[in-house]
């Protein structure tokens, strides 16, 4: 292949680098109107005056809305995976057709006005009062009433498989422990923004998302319009990490917004309004408890979590998934529990579950290891299971400890003195940790239309989404390889809820989702082109069989003989010829997702796909202050073929500076008397800086996964899973402290 | 933001006219005033720009001493050869703090007046008696994990921001004040005051003047000097503890000792009581913990902050120890 596996150049760099790519505020329209937020000041009420008076009066301001004066909307749908149409839905709040208040921060009046200045000093100056009613917003006083939690998205939440409580009690060797992680925000560098306007009742919207189809059926049902009048337009996305991936109090309401002023409307919520009306990641408290042998082999694994959803919605994050499928423990036993808050629904964010839930279980596996007196990658190889742990499924592809194998050798683990606290570089201790990372692999559908014209150029259209991963690029790569043509012959048309649908850019599923349809889609139009050339009087190509043709140099050949795609079409009289997977029509679509999931539950019942990896840490923790500083990191990746080594390095990078965020800084504060997020800004909430953040190595073993399309398994997510241990795992290394609650800030070292 | 009639001051007589105005503010490099006019915490009528005024130089002064124009901005004066020679501690605290873009436009006088970032200070929703007197204050009973140890009041456990001021503090630096009523010089020592019950009164400075000068005495301890900023990420974050300090060692007895901190109080926090231990003490590891102990006898943790006291402990003995035994150097 040409261009697959190598590291190109992302095919919009130069759009992104010279600010020609468009994001969602920044498509310009004549007459545009821009919109603030007002949001409530308490967890739960109801209105009791709403005083717009001196908003109104604010020169330019065009309008204000509030529920006084709001039209109707149907109000969100019950969100189900039956029907994906309502998938979208965040909260079940009548956002501004109701005086009732969810959480402390929930939008209650939206401002129109010329300038954005002029919106925003308006919507300073609405008064607005409520009726406080009692409400449950503090998730650590709430653990005790936690209610068992049946089933997360994708499958049920509780397994067992032994008696694994019993197991442990007889186990010689054992661990049981408590973790904590807070509840933490996306933080993409593009606040969510949306540009809305209505022609008749056609709505056009250019949203940040990473679902355009998801986000125009949610509008469509609220507003009561037929899908086909609204389009949702999101070519370019600043960073979305699930938190793009419904649709948010901002959308909705700048679509209301356009409707009630008749004019395109822009909302670009502040960093606050982001913090206010889009979710975070659930805290949790996990229990995780394991029993082994003096040998190491595990007798019991059991891993439990408690976490919150708002009462008004929130995503259940699978946090015990990472424990069905690690170690092959005789016993083993995941369960789940939630509390329900009157706070802003949480959502989903980067490998939601494996995340929070790999930092509890691979923090005590390395626990297990030093009370065992084994090198924590010795204990992981003797308990690799040859199949899946919890229903003995076989594994598609696992390379889990070629990962660590590779990873030691490069990363000097055997160097190292395996003692805590034993290794000191001047005021700095210095440890080393490791975690394993993984994440299961999904692939979706998508629909896809190819058109090879006669210049030899291809347009390729899906509905798929680029949040700056380099998906474009990747998928471009694939279309040249594929059909044998330059790279700069490949056209992209996607990001836009008129193309033919992709479904969603989450799971780490897009690729591979893609790549299927594409793969089928080329295999059509090369059939289709050759079945014009053998028909076709004088084609080099008539007599041949298909099976002996090949796409290369741009076009069919058979060893020398053969000719271009453009000859081809030239011969048989086309301008161009057209390939399609999938269906736009209704019934088309329900026909391919029929299809889809039936052969998805086959592949499901019969493999046990994921990415997974090894993460190595080094960290300098200063003695006397506590400060951690990440020093070295090196993660080696199992994630199938990799299309792009360029992007795919970076992707597989910023997944592990998440981690390190979250292991070491962040953490969203919840005042637990008001439910209000009192750290809402870049300055209070703590990413990691530059100076946090080492040279981070990535290695991809590039073995493709048989079951998977061109052996692509995704890696958007696993990059994060693991990290957070492997960092507190390095901090014990270095200091030997065990820190169980997230974030390791250095007071909990003093 | 609130409209607001903006004028350019191209000299201080103008600027402190224009000042008496109600609802009038100076306008420096604009890097917290503009924040807190975003988020609505200020609010001002008129906005008097005071970047053109002819405050921007750093000059010698007869006694040896050192006059810093308010002007001048953060990057230059911590990248000034004389600040990086005879007061390294002013130019490491200024390197510590906010980001190289921040530094490049915050002046020195609108650093000395930065407000506190207490989260509750920052939230209109939230109550805070530094904003809205009497109201109350949440951080007492909420999040208060970098509030005050020193000098808070049942009203207010705020911090002062600054790292410059922890410097300028141990260094005993002069603010010089303008206003058409005249000029005074006041200590830094004193001049951020402590909450008390009217929390609102931040510093000293009235309400018609216009800081001009920063002055630097002649200080030949200050050579050896070094400032060390803890916290919770290696940049872009506010102290949790910061130690300013400047010894003279001779015959192996402390001659003079400098010491201040900050991210413990509402002022930078002068600390007389561990100056005292240290002077004519040994410079030994003994001598500096005896004088952190001293230091953080006073102090009184609120439910969050506690730690502190512990961490200024060894902050305080760690930058001790490491100015003695390898000087400025950064």
């Amino acid at each position: 292949m040409t261009y697959v596996g190598k590291p190109v150049d992302r095919v919009d760099g130069t759009l992104k680098a010279t600010g020609a790519a468009r994001y969602a505020a920044e498509f310009p329209y004549p007459d545009l109107a821009y919109a603030a937020l007002v949001h409530a000041t308490v967890a739960r009420g109801r209105i009791t005056r709403i005083d717009a008076g001196l908003a109104r009066k604010t020169p330019g301001v065009v309008a204000v809305i509030t529920h006084l004066n709001a039209p109707a909307m149907k109000p969100p749908p019950k969100p189900t995976p039956m029907d994906l149409s309502t998938m979208a839905t965040s909260s079940s709040v009548s956002l501004l057709n109701t005086d009732e208040v969810h959480w402390n921060g929930q939008p209650v009046a939206v401002v129109v006005a010329e300038t954005l200045d002029a919106a925003r000093e308006a919507a300073h100056l609405v008064e607005v009062e409520y009726t406080e009613l009692p409400a449950t917003v503090d998730f650590a006083a709430e653990e005790a009433n936690a209610r068992p939690q049946k089933n997360t998205l994708l499958s049920s939440a509780n397994t067992q498989k032994g008696d694994a409580e019993a197991a442990l009690a007889a186990a010689p060797f054992s661990v049981d422990l408590r973790y904590t992680t807070p509840g933490v925000n996306h933080n993409a560098i593009e606040p969510h923004s949306t540009t809305a306007y209505w022609d008749g009742d056609q709505l056009v919207l250019h949203d940040a998302t990473q679902n355009t189809t998801w986000a125009r059926d949610q509008l469509a049902i609220r507003f009561d319009v037929p899908k086909k009048n609204v389009r949702v337009i999101s070519p370019f996305v600043g960073g979305a990490f699930g938190g793009k991936s419904l649709v948010w109090p901002g959308t909705v309401l700048t679509a209301l917004a356009a409707k009630v002023t008749g004019r395109p409307v822009r909302l670009m919520l502040t960093r606050e309004s982001v913090y206010r009306t889009v979710g975070g990641r659930t805290p949790s408290i996990q229990r995780v408890a394991i029993g082994a042998e003096a040998g190491g082999s595990m007798t019991a694994l059991i891993h439990s979590s408690v976490s919150r959803v708002g009462k008004v919605g929130g995503w259940t994050e699978q946090i015990t998934t990472v424990s069905r499928h690690m170690y092959d423990a005789a016993a083993l036993q995941v369960r789940q529990s939630l509390v329900r808050l009157d706070a802003l629904p949480n959502t989903i964010m980067r490998a939601p579950g494996e995340s929070i839930g790999s930092f509890a279980l691979e923090s005590s596996v390395d626990e297990l290891a030093y009370q065992l007196g084994l090198d924590p990658i010795e204990l992981r190889a003797r308990n690799e299971p040859a199949r899946n742990p919890v229903d003995g499924k076989a594994f598609s592809h696992r390379l889990l400890l070629d990962c660590f194998e590779q990873g030691a050798k490069e990363f000097g683990w055997a160097e190292r003195a395996p003692q805590p606290r034993a290794t000191r570089d001047g005021r700095w201790l210095v440890g080393m940790g490791v975690a394993a990372a993984y994440h299961p692999a999904w692939q979706f559908q998508a629909n896809l239309t190819l058109r090879l014209s006669a210049d030899g150029t291809v347009l390729v259209r899906c509905g798929f989404h680029e949040m700056g991963m380099g998906t474009a690029t990747a998928i471009s790569q694939i279309t040249a390889d594929t059909l044998g043509v330059p790279l700069d012959a490949v056209t992209i048309e996607y990001g836009d809820s008129d193309l033919p649908g992709a479904g969603t850019a989450g799971a780490s599923a897009q690729t591979a989702t893609v790549t299927a349809s594409l793969l089928d889609a080329c295999e059509k139009l090369t059939d289709g082109v050759f079945a014009l050339a053998r028909k076709t009087p004088g084609s080099p190509l008539r007599g041949h069989r298909r099976q002996d043709v090949t796409a290369r140099d741009g076009g069919l050949y058979r060893d020398s003989r053969g000719e271009s795609y453009g000859e081809i079409l030239r011969r048989a009289g086309r301008e161009s010829i057209d390939a399609q997977v999938g269906s736009e029509t209704r019934l088309g679509e329900l026909t391919g997702q029929v299809r889809f999931m039936s052969k998805f539950l086959m592949d499901r019942r019969r493999w046990m796909k994921a990415a997974c990896g090894a993460q190595f840490c080094e960290v300098r923790v200063d003695a006397e202050t506590g400060e951690v500083r990440v020093s070295r990191w090196l993660g080696v990746f199992d994630v199938g073929r990799v299309i792009n080594t360029k992007t795919a390095a970076s992707q597989l990078r910023g997944g592990i500076i998440m981690g390190i965020g979250m292991a070491l800084a962040e953490e969203t504060l919840v005042d637990p008397r008001t439910g209000r997020i009192v750290n809402a800004s870049l300055s209070e909430y703590h990413v990691p800086v530059h100076a946090d953040i080492p040279t981070i190595e990535v290695r991809c073993l590039d073995d493709p996964d048989p079951t998977m399309p061109l052996g692509v398994v995704g890696l958007g997510e696993v990059s994060v899973t693991g990290v957070a241990a492997a960092v507190a795992n390095a901090v014990h290394h270095a200091t030997g402290r065990r820190i169980r609650d997230l974030p390791i800030t250095l007071d909990k070292l003093l | 933001m609130k409209d607001f009639a903006y004028l350019t001051a191209h000299d201080v007589p103008t600027a402190v006219r224009a000042i008496t105005t109600p609802g009038a503010k100076f306008l420096g490099g604009g890097t917290n005033l503009v924040d807190l006019m975003r988020q609505n915490i200020e609010r001002p009528d008129t906005v008097i720009d005071i970047t053109q005024l002819p405050l921007d130089q750093i000059e010698e002064l007869p006694d040896g001493g050192l006059r810093i124009g308010a002007m001048v901005r953060n990057s230059r004066l911590a990248a000034h050869r004389l600040i990086r020679t005879r007061y390294p501690v002013l130019a490491q605290a200024i390197l510590a703090g906010a980001s190289g873009q921040l530094r490049n436009m915050a002046t020195v006088g609108g650093n000395v007046l930065q407000r506190t970032r207490c989260p509750y200070f920052a939230d209109l929703a939230a109550r805070c008696n530094k904003r809205e007197q009497g109201s109350g204050c949440d951080a007492i009973g909420g999040f208060n994990r970098n509030a005050a140890i020193f000098g808070a009041s049942e009203h207010c456990v705020a911090t002062h921001p600054s790292d410059m001021c922890v410097a300028l503090a141990a260094l005993d630096a002069i603010i010089e004040l303008e206003s058409v009523r005249g000029t005074r010089r006041l200590p830094l020592v004193g001049f951020h005051m402590l909450p008390g019950d009217s929390p609102q009164h931040e510093t000293a400075i009235a309400p018609d003047e216009l800081i001009t000068a920063i002055e630097l005495p002649d200080l030949p301890a200050a050579a050896r000097s070094r400032y060390r900023k803890v916290r919770d990420r290696s940049s872009y974050a506010f102290a949790l503890v910061s130690v300013a300090a400047a010894t003279e060692v001779r015959n192996g007895v402390i001659t003079e000792a400098r010491l201040a901190l900050g991210g413990v109080a509402a002022r930078p926090w002068r600390a007389h009581e561990a100056e005292r231990v240290l002077l004519g003490a040994p410079a030994t590891e003994d001598s500096f913990l005896r004088a952190a102990e001293a230091e953080l006898t006073a102090a009184v943790p609120l439910s969050q902050n506690g730690f502190k006291i512990e961490l200024a402990k060894r902050a305080i003995t760690a930058t001790l120890r490491q100015l003695h035994v390898e000087g400025s150097a950064a």
